[in-house]
């Protein structure tokens, strides 16, 4: 991560606060995380690992008062090719990066679409805003676009409102939308968890296409580690608010450091294992133990109290991301005994 | 199976009117669960899998179909009757969060199946639940307690414990680990297939995670629309697929292995509305093998192997 050339996004110490009842909750701590052009990082982890709350402090979308970057940068190359720190930005010059230069799309399609507008007035919005382009050519844009996402009948699609569209359509809908300015990264959350398998392969095929065509850096943050498989270069995995390990997919996937990533690989039924699971016996190696609540997180490092490699020294100082090599790194102590 | 089964569903239908449209959300349901047998109901959202689950408890009623349990037609008794019958069927719901009653202590929840039915006295209902929460690996004192000081996972261990308190001998299990983190849903894969085992249960599993299915069931029913589109035990249905739906399912999901073979093959379109079936086969709409004669015909369920049975006309496929 650190070697690697011209990121447009570039995460470096981020911490993010929330201001709760119970007193003040780090959900980001101290995350560093870049994006190339071209290419697709994945963050994954449980519910509550902080996903979400990076993709929001990225896209500025923190609710106002309750949630705040506490610490550190996050530099981002917009169209012109300038770099600008986006934590010192107003919210009028995040709101036109938004929607111009990062393209966004969320879990539940219902949450970017407005009900009272029609599909194709609301992707051709945008255009027109960041574009300076009249009524027709944004809506001649907006079929453009949706025909691209594989919507057929576009132009008749165009003139429908959300609600008479599928939940695959309106995901379709959403990333068009997403894409009517060209962006330059795309932040998906969660884009296809709440799709059926088949309307979801439907969607990540899409992505992976669209990514490469134009040449897009992509965050993609999902819970699913057979879709981070399939659509990422690098991933990131996430524990309690920080990354614990991170580097290509076959390598981390193949060549898991950190005991807890191992315990994720472990923890899934696999397609075509089972079978065979069953006739030997073999039991589905689950994780002990529970998620540590952040307004009461264990001294050291946060997986201890669930981690069978864990020893006294892991409980004196939250562990370094240590380098396993060029592009892998584990925040294990123990990394180089963990292994398949 | 050939042994008298357990559970036998004939032909079970359920029509629901919605704004004057009629919706045919199952038709033709048939087949049978044996005595200590898992069985998973698999498909996409929508395709009828807790309609099912909920008609065979007549948790909803059928329009039409059979429902035989140990014997006993269950689509005709009395309120009365199936009231007596109900204890020995239970059903373990998807959410872990909504399903628990906010006010009411774990002790009061497990209990109240057994008050409802009059069993015991309150001390044996009470060590009812004590021994239930045993089963699901949760301390006796949780008694005492409410349900949102459990986590996800503690939580759908409660809901299992709470359809044990009865001694069940069939339990339909509705999404129960869909909820929770895959760390977490290891824990309550490995409990359910354990008490199945331990217990000699009778279970109707559902789920939309075809590879949960394979783990914990011994057969799988595998639902498009409201139709069934091929059922075969585990082993044949994950290792020779025959229906061409059952085999795009299988392959739409992803696999986390970096080595795997990338040929997904994917399905165009969606899936259709009820009110507005296809003719002939169900998914001729999406089928990449679909041909003329699939628009005519209603394929039937036949065996094409040994315990092995699909709905598609096509026997060329390979
Ligand atoms: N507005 C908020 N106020 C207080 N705490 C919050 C707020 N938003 C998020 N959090 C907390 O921050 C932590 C991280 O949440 P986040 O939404 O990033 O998780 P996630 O990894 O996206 O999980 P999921 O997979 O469930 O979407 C959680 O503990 C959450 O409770
Ligand atoms: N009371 C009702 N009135 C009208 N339609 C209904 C009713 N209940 C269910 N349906 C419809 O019946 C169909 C099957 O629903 P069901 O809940 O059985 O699906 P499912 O396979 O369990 O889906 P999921 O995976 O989303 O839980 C859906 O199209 C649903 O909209
Ligand atoms: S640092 Fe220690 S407790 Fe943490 S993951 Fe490594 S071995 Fe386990
Ligand atoms: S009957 Fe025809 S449409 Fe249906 S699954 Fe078979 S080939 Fe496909
Ligand atoms: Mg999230
Ligand atoms: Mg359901």
């Amino acid at each position: 991560m650190d070697e690697r050339v011209d990121p447009i996004l570039d995460i470096r110490g981020l911490r993010t606060i929330f201001r709760t009842r119970g007193g003040e909750i780090t959900a980001v701590d101290g995350i560093d995380l870049s994006v190339a052009a071209g290419e697709t990082v994945a963050l994954v982890g449980e519910s509550g690992s902080g996903k979400s709350v990076t993709s929001l402090s990225v896209m500025g979308l923190l609710t106002r008062n309750v949630g705040a970057i506490a610490a550190g940068s996050i530099h981002f190359k917009s169209k012109d090719g300038a770099v600008r720190d986006l934590v010192t930005l107003d919210e009028e010059q995040m709101r036109r990066i938004r929607g111009d230069d990062i393209g966004m799309v969320f879990q539940e399609p219902m949450s970017s679409l407005n009900p009272v507008f029609t599909v194709g007035d609301q992707i051709a919005e945008p255009i027109r805003i960041h574009r300076n382009a009249d009524r027709k050519s944004a809506m001649n844009s907006a079929v453009g676009l949706l025909d691209q996402v594989g919507i057929p009948d576009a132009r008749r699609r165009a003139g429908q409102y959300p609600h008479e569209l599928s939940g695959g359509m309106r995901q379709r809908a959403t990333i068009a939308m997403a894409l009517a300015c060209d962006p330059t990264l795309l932040i998906a959350d969660e884009p296809t968890t709440a799709l059926d398998v088949t309307i979801q392969a439907q969607i990540l095929d899409l992505l992976i296409k669209l990514q490469r065509e134009r040449g897009m850096g992509m965050l993609f943050v999902t819970h699913n580690l057979g879709v981070v498989a399939e659509i990422a270069h690098r991933v990131a995995v996430m524990y309690a608010g920080r990354i614990v390990e991170e580097g290509p997919v076959g390598e981390v996937f193949r060549n898991p450091r950190h005991p807890y990533t191992l315990g994720l690989l472990a923890s899934m039924p696999r397609l075509g294992e089972a079978t065979r699971m069953k006739q030997t016996g073999d039991k589905l190696a689950a994780i002990p133990g529970v998620v540590p609540s952040l307004a009461d997180m264990p001294d050291g490092c946060a997986f201890s109290p669930r981690c069978s490699y864990a020893i006294d020294a892991c409980r004196v100082a939250v562990p370094p991301l240590a380098k396993v090599n060029a592009m892998h790194r584990s925040r294990c102590i123990r990394w180089q005994e963990v292994g398949r | 199976m050939s042994a008298a089964p357990f559970l036998t569903v004939r032909d079970l239908a359920k029509h629901y009117v919605s704004r004057g449209t009629k919706l045919n959300i199952l038709e033709g349901i048939s087949f049978d669960i044996a005595k200590g047998e898992v069985v998973g109901l698999v498909g996409e959202s929508g395709s009828g899998k807790t309609t099912i689950g909920r008609s065979v408890l007549r948790l909803v009623e059928p329009s039409s179909g059979s429902v035989k349990f140990d014997g006993t037609e269950l689509t005709t008794l009395s309120a009365a009757q199936m009231r007596r019958t109900r204890p020995r069927m239970q059903y373990i719901f998807q959410d872990p969060f909504a399903s628990l009653s906010p006010r009411m202590t774990i002790g009061e929840i497990l209990t109240e199946g057994l008050n409802i039915q009059g069993i015991g006295t309150r001390k044996e209902r009470m060590d009812r639940a004590r021994n239930a929460l045993a089963q699901v690996d949760l301390p006796a004192e949780a008694v005492n307690r409410y349900a949102h000081e459990f986590s996800g996972g503690q939580r759908q261990r409660i809901g299992i414990a709470r359809a044990l308190t009865l001694a069940p001998e069939f339990i339909v299990a509705d999404e129960p680990v869909s909820a929770l983190d895959v760390s977490i849903q290891a824990q309550v894969i490995n409990l359910l297939r354990d008490l199945q085992q331990r217990l000699g249960l009778t279970m109707l599993f559902i789920s939309h995670d075809l590879a949960v299915v394979e783990y914990i069931c011994d057969r799988v029913i595998v639902l498009y629309l409201g139709r069934i589109m091929e059922i075969a035990s585990s082993a044949d249905l994950y290792a020779r697929p025959q229906h061409p739906y059952t085999r795009a399912l299988l392959s739409a999901i992803p696999s986390p292995d970096p080595d795997a073979p990338r040929n997904r093959q994917i399905l165009k379109g969606d899936i259709p509305s009820p009110a507005n079936p296809p003719s002939g086969c169900v998914f001729r709409t999406r089928c990449p093998v679909a041909m003329e004669a699939c628009a005519h015909t209603i394929p039937e369920l036949r065996e094409v192997s040994p315990g092995q049975f699909k709905a598609c006309i096509r026997d060329d496929l390979n």
